[in-house]
């Protein structure tokens, strides 16, 4: 069995003994996202597996190990982290955890202490944490974060973004019900065993893999009736996991709405960028600089075969490039506003409204520090700039009750409904949101036929 | 006919109209939580009362009516929707509706692009709140309405939620405050609320109208908006019904009403409610368990020759005595509400005493809980005992090893570890958890049960409720949604039994196993007394504890034995003579020595003797000036007054006095000083400069300091500066304690929050660029390039000489500082004074801030240093958590260095809201407990009530004076 070391500091290192004999286990936030990535790692001979718990007992745990006041995704990642842990379910002598560290100066870079306190509490000690990162924080000589790695989980983001707007945007309408899950599932089958190979990863197999996704959701058969279309921003976490947001996908779409949940990829474009703007503010290293540029620009890379890949299918709303978003919130926020989510959460709720999307859920932990600024902050400003904007703020945490929630959102709903047109006519009316949708392709219009199959 | 059906939190509204739109019926009733026979109720009564069908337009609206309305297939109208609809309607030309409810705030702007607003999740209830508020007060809400139409003065009472506005009334209500300004300030409280909470940024103008319950039936609260909002807003005819007349014109829909009767009737929630084990199965089980606990009892006796000891604890919402003999036997006792002022309760007491005893022998006497000072000046006890003293002494009376108590009183819960025979760590609930006792009491009144009865409720239930560890106010709603999932009323009494033993143990004590609190547990206060309560704790920890049959009037008994033991033979307590001719005026003045300009309450007694209460420090009692000599938070703020306005040939620039700038103002006043700018300030923060920057915070959960950031711009436009600079800074210095230096995401990028909510700062020249002053070598040059922006001619060179001056007037006044507060260590050394390092953040300074607590600390003798001047006497050091903010890496420091001091304690402000203090306070608390430390934290929000932090601050002194005793310190055993 492997041997427990410690590093000078006293931290429980992850050996190379463990990474053959230990189950890594890795919190859920985005489902579809999650599974493909975690082929990744497997790809690289680990065994990781992501924790798909979901009951109350997870708060309840997380509440008891993690100091209340912390914000509500700390105490659902380590409580759902911990309650696998006492399930019974593993070998704690061969399980370890890995959570991501973004090391911004947002307390979520404190998670993994956090993670580390409630261990401790919870009489777990001998189980090690690895941290996800890209900084070099924490390192680890059985984890190691390589640049063919960081393709990969490019990848695996990628897929996952497409997945979920393809899926987004075909449920509400999909003819038979059920019909786009399936093709979800068989797809993230299919990448999950391309990825274990190491497999469909470089940006020619992106392309060529997305466009026959593409193709196979624009299969499937719609009827197009007038919804609700709402976007979903925020805090990461409360934002992808439905754990975090009392099911808000869900929720919304049982009050007939179609969801626009903004892509990952343009939150690690954000963080890279950060790095940059850093540089461009404050000064900094120029080698620094263009080392992080090459990385910038092969993710815009990755993005870009999304875009190309998207608009092949006119029925679809292509996702808004990384610079388009960047360039709507000029002059409205700074470009160092870098902490969780910053800027571009504001940038996503422009971009959103721009492309028909108007009605936005803007999701944080209760007391979210960032989110003061650059999402509460910011709801005014966003409504003087274009007044299609109806956004609600909501908090989630684990006293607030889904009941006060919902009825917000309902109230958010019902000013929605009021401009919805009572038929869809794409003959003759154009979709709301592109006639003021500048620098993008705006939504094209189905064949007629396909409505009528 | 239309039917339109308003579901609220407390009550239930109907009307119904005819074909012309008439309201043909109307009805508005408390539903007592049973929502669903009530509905059933009403509507069965249209059904066979008032239509001619059997078919209606029927909507349901409201919050508590959404569940009904989608189980039962009956169209659910928003209700701020609703209200907006009847509005439009019938008050065409309106500008502003604002609306409370049960539980509810709302604004709607109807012109002018529409808008509506809710309150969030934080702020508790506003009609609910009024209620709790009339209760505390032991008057109905009709009643506070006559109370406040003759009002002398306004007391500042936090308006952020229910429980913290609590905590300041409550010791108003001690100190003797009037009633009449309490309610009206109430009043006030809620109006601010609202509008602080809710405009976020749009002012409130033009034709306003009133709707709702609230403000239906309070015309003192109207008047309260009015005189704020400075308008003469209406409360139109039928205000009661606006959302039942919404959802009625909303709905179009023919639905059949047999049909929804009898869904309603055959509604039978979804039952899926999360829930814990049952608190006892059967009877058998209570009746082992009451035999437990009845073993543990005090002897009784009566009142004869022997000499007794008097104890008084007057408490937040109870007045207890004890009277004990020489052997702790319990002669006479009293347990009874305070109805807010515990004078009469005592003299009535003491009345009675001694007429049946008129020969009783009081050899000492001694008070305790929050009026303690009052009583003691009324009826001239011997002792005041600080709370936590007196309860610690009388659980040790009952288990002399114990190692842990726990008090659960009606507003406050208190705990404290004992080591080695001294409190070691004591626990207050913060404001914002406190309330628990009373809010089981409220809770039962509200759905209409004695608290006794609605507690026994639960001790069977089958599926207590599952509601967390949360604020009472989140408890509100989450009672709410079991209602809607088909929880019993067994079950929520239980529920709300077990969630206050879990806000003790995981928000208060914050434990994660039973061994941390020990073994030997001794439970009391009031809240004990309740059988479920104490089922539930024990349940939760899992260790069967002692609850002494007294539980409820442990601090009197407590407070009688300890002054037992000072060994007195006669005490000095008000006779039986001058009991006779006691009298008790009040009056309110305004202190006016300092600018905090505290509301006095002045209690005149027989005989001229006084008592003056709401005072922050010594002055208006002493008329002496406050001694700031041992004080580094005055002389910090000094300091920086030092830094005036200046004047310049480019123009003045303004600076807002507030988060970081507390600290960097030196330089920034140096830099634009040196580059030809005049420099000007906004004042200290006072409620005043608060309540004009109110209007545009867009967030209300963020932290006070942050908000009052809002108001100190606003007072630099009204000065009329036409440049204001405040820029967004990432990082902060790099002290070379952490492992990067942030800056908090709210003092990085507030200035962000500024220039898009406050439309005023955007005519002007607001600098609110990123700049980044911990790169010295890079800020000249991106400094030129920032304000190139805005100024024409500025040359680098000049930047770079500015930025040299400014570097170094940094360095200057920090070492300035930290010599002071190394003369402030060095002489209370000599003098054997304690010191506190008040570890905060540079802004906690602001008077308006910290509340005086500097001074408070002062006047226990004490020295005060802030974190700054020691945390660089430690080396960078390995923390359990990641260390990356300037700010806090000062507090880990300090922590770390005091460790090693024996005459220095730490004491921690946070703001509430301060989300990363949810991690700095365990780390901090880690660090100090490693080495025996006692940490003590302080939470601090608009709140200015003192009361509990002095408390904790008297306890700490009791606890380290304690130690001294049991471990004197080497000098003084050699010597």
């Amino acid at each position: 069995m492997a041997e427990r070391i410690y590093d000078k500091t006293g931290r429980l290192l992850f050996t190379r003994e463990m990474k053959r004999e230990y189950t890594i286990l890795f919190p859920m936030m985005a489902p579809i996202h999650f599974n493909i990535l975690g082929s990744v790692l497997n790809h690289f001979g680990y065994h990781a597996e992501l924790l798909t718990g979901t009951g109350p007992e997870i708060a309840q745990t997380g509440l008891k190990y993690v100091h209340n006041d912390t914000c509500y995704p700390a105490i659902l990642t380590i409580g759902q982290m911990v309650n696998a842990l006492q399930s019974g379910r593993y070998d704690l002598n061969r399980v370890a955890l890995m959570i991501t560290q973004t090391g911004g100066g947002c307390r979520a870079s404190n998670y993994i202490f956090l993670l580390r306190k409630a261990l401790k509490k919870a009489g777990l000690e001998q189980v090690p944490v690895i941290s996800l990162n890209l900084s070099g924080m924490e390192k680890n000589p059985g984890f190691r974060v390589t640049i063919p790695m960081i393709i990969r989980f490019a990848a695996a983001l990628v897929y996952g973004d497409a997945l979920m707007l393809l899926h987004n945007q075909t449920k509400p309408y999909e003819a038979v019900p059920g019909s786009s899950q399936a093709l979800v599932d068989r797809w993230s089958e299919r990448l999950i065993n391309r990825l274990n190979q190491g497999k469909d990863c470089f940006l020619k197999d992106i392309q060529q893999v997305l466009s026959e996704m593409v193709a196979d959701f624009d299969q499937v058969e719609v009827h197009m009736v007038p919804k609700v279309k709402v976007g979903i921003v925020g805090e990461i976490y409360v934002k992808y996991a439905a754990l975090g947001n009392n099911n808000l996908e869900a929720f919304l779409e049982s009050q007939d709405c179609e969801v626009n949940v903004p892509g990952m990829l343009a939150f690690i474009l954000f963080k890279v960028d950060n790095r940059l703007e850093d540089i461009k503010l404050y000064g900094g290293s120029g080698v620094k600089y263009g080392i992080i540029s090459l990385l910038m620009n092969y993710l815009v890379k990755v993005e870009g075969t999304l875009i190309d890949a998207v608009k092949k299918a006119p029925r679809f709303v292509p996702p808004s490039s990384y610079a388009h978003i960047k360039s709507l919130v000029k002059g409205v926020i700074g470009y160092g506003d870098k902490m969780g989510e910053g800027w571009l959460l504001t940038a996503e709720m422009l971009e959103l409204t721009e492309s028909g999307y108007g009605n936005i859920v803007c999701t944080q932990p209760f007391g979210c520090l960032p989110n003061h600024i650059c999402g509460k902050g910011m709801i005014r400003r966003i409504k003087e700039i274009d007044d299609r904007a109806n956004i609600v703020a909501i908090d989630y945490d684990a006293g607030a009750t889904r009941v006060n929630q919902e009825n917000r959102i309902k109230l958010m709903l019902s000013i929605a409904r009021e401009s919805l047109p009572p038929q869809l006519d794409w003959t003759e009316q154009p979709p709301e949101g592109s006639a003021r949708a500048k620098g993008k392709t705006s939504r094209a219009l189905p064949s007629s036929s396909r409505q009528g199959d | 006919m239309r039917i339109g059906l308003d579901i609220g939190s407390t009550t239930v509204k109907c009307v119904v109209l005819d074909e012309q739109d008439r309201i043909v019926f109307s009805a508005y009733e408390r539903h007592y939580s049973q929502i669903t026979e009530k509905t059933g109720e009403l509507l069965a009564h249209v059904r066979k009362q008032v239509l001619s069908g059997s078919t209606a337009r029927l909507a349901i609206s409201g919050s508590a009516g959404i569940g009904i309305a989608e189980s039962c297939g009956i169209p659910f109208v928003q209700e701020v929707y609703a209200t907006r609809a009847a509005a439009n309607r019938l008050l065409p030309g309106s500008d502003v509706i604002i609306e409370l409810g049960g539980e509810d705030a709302k604004i709607l702007f109807l012109t002018g692009g529409t808008e509506v607003r809710m309150n969030g999740t934080c702020a508790g209830g506003t009609g609910a709140f009024i209620d709790q508020m009339a209760t505390l007060l032991n008057v109905t809400p009709d009643e506070m309405n006559q109370l406040a139409s003759d009002y002398e003065k306004i007391y500042t009472i936090a308006s952020r939620c229910g429980v913290f506005a609590k905590s300041d009334i409550q010791p108003l209500l001690n100190q003797g405050a009037r009633k009449n300004d309490i309610a009206a300030s109430i009043f006030t409280a809620v109006v601010n609320q609202t509008v602080a909470g809710l405009a976020q940024g749009r002012p409130i103008e033009g034709r306003v109208v009133y709707l709702g319950g609230p403000l239906t039936f309070l015309s003192q609260l109207r008047a309260s908006f009015d005189k704020i909002l400075k308008t003469q807003g209406v409360c139109p005819e039928n205000s009661l019904y606006y959302v039942a007349l919404g959802a009625a014109f909303c709905c179009d829909e023919e639905t059949d009403l047999d049909a929804a009767l009898e869904k309603i009737r055959t509604y039978s929630a979804s039952g899926s409610f999360a829930f814990n084990a049952p608190l006892f199965r059967d009877q058998g089980e209570y009746d082992a368990f009451l035999r437990r606990h009845q073993s543990c009892t005090v002897p009784k006796g009566s009142i004869g020759d022997e000499p007794v000891y008097l104890g008084v604890d007057a408490g937040s919402t109870t007045v207890k005595v004890a009277v004990m003999d020489s052997q702790g036997a319990l002669l006479d006792s009293r347990y009874l509400p305070n109805s807010g002022n515990p004078v009469p309760i005592v003299r009535q007491y003491m009345e009675e005493l001694y007429q049946t005893h008129p020969d009783v022998r009081i050899a000492a006497s001694a008070v305790t809980g929050y009026g303690e000072d009052i009583i003691k000046a009324a009826f001239d006890l011997d002792y005041g005992v600080v709370e936590t003293v007196a309860h610690f002494t009388a659980a040790r009376h009952f288990m002399p090893d114990v190692e842990f108590v726990i008090d659960i009183g009606g507003q406050d819960i208190k705990c404290f570890k004992i080591h080695k025979g001294a409190i070691d760590n004591i626990f207050l609930n913060e404001a914002c958890s406190s309330g628990c006792g009373s809010f089981l009491q409220t809770f039962a009144n509200a759905l209409g049960y004695e608290i006794g009865d609605f507690s026994r409720l639960g001790l069977f239930a089958r599926q207590p409720v599952n509601l967390g560890s949360r604020c009472t106010v989140f408890m509100n709603s989450s009672v709410k949604q079991a209602q809607k999932d088909g929880a019993t009323i067994e079950d929520i009494s239980a529920g709300l039994s077990i969630s206050v033993v879990k806000n003790a143990l995981y928000k208060v004590i914050r434990a994660s196993s039973p061994g941390e609190l020990g073994s030997r547990i001794v439970v009391q206060g009031g809240t004990f007394l309740n059988d479920a309560v104490l089922r539930a704790f024990e349940q939760e920890i899992g260790v069967q504890v002692v609850r002494p049959d007294i539980s409820g009037l442990m601090g009197a008994y407590g407070a009688a034995l300890y002054a037992q033991s000072q060994g007195r033979k006669q005490s000095g307590i008000i006779t039986a003579q001058r009991l006779r001719a006691f009298t008790h005026e009040i009056k309110v003045a305004s202190c006016g020595l300092c600018p905090n300009n505290c509301r006095l309450t002045v209690n005149t007694f027989d005989g001229g003797r006084k008592f003056i209460g709401g005072n922050r420090c010594e002055r208006p009692i002493t008329k002496k000036a406050a001694d700031d000599s041992r004080n580094l938070y005055a002389y910090k703020l000094s300091l920086l007054q030092e830094y005036t306005r200046s004047e310049g040939p480019r123009g003045s620039v303004g600076i807002p006095m507030g988060l970081n700038m507390y600290e960097l103002l030196p330089f920034w006043h140096t830099f634009f000083t040196r580059l030809g700018f005049g420099v000007q300030t906004s004042p200290l923060s006072d409620r005043k400069l608060y309540l004009r920057g109110q209007q545009t915070i867009p967030s209300d959960t963020v932290c006070f300091p942050a908000k009052l950031m809002h108001g100190h711009v606003q007072s630099l436009l009204d000065q009329g500066l036409r440049i204001i600079f405040y820029p967004c800074m990432t990082y902060n210095f790099n002290e070379g304690l952490g492992d990067n230096h942030y800056n908090c995401p709210v003092v990085a990028y507030y200035p962000e929050v500024i220039g898009a909510n406050m439309k005023d700062a955007q005519s002007i020249t607001f600098i609110k660029d990123y700049v980044g002053i911990h790169r010295p070598k890079d800020f000249p040059g991106k400094m030129h390039q920032v304000l190139s922006r805005y100024f024409d001619g500025l040359t680098l060179k000049e930047v770079q000489s500015a930025a040299k001056a400014a570097y170094q007037e940094y360095g200057a006044y920090m070492a300035k500082i930290r010599a002071r507060g190394n003369e402030i260590i060095d002489g209370a050394r000599r003098e054997g004074r304690p010191i506190i390092v008040l570890a905060g953040r540079p802004y906690h300074i602001d008077p308006e801030i910290n509340h005086g607590i500097d001074q408070l600390i002062a006047s226990f003798g004490a020295a005060i240093v802030s974190e700054d001047v020691i945390s660089v006497r430690v080396k960078k050091f390995r923390t359990h958590v990641l260390n990356q903010w300037t700010y806090h890496s000062r507090l880990y420091a300090a922590a770390r260095y005091i460790r090693e001091q024996r005459d220095m304690n730490l004491v921690q402000l946070v703001s509430f809201g301060c989300g990363v203090d949810a991690i700095t306070t365990d780390e901090v608390r880690d660090i100090l407990e490693a080495a025996g430390k006692i940490y003590t934290q302080i939470k601090i929000d608009e709140i200015s009530n003192l009361g509990a932090v002095k408390i904790r601050l008297r306890s700490l002194f009791a606890a380290v004076e304690a130690a001294e005793k049991d471990n004197p310190p080497k000098e003084a055993a050699n010597g």
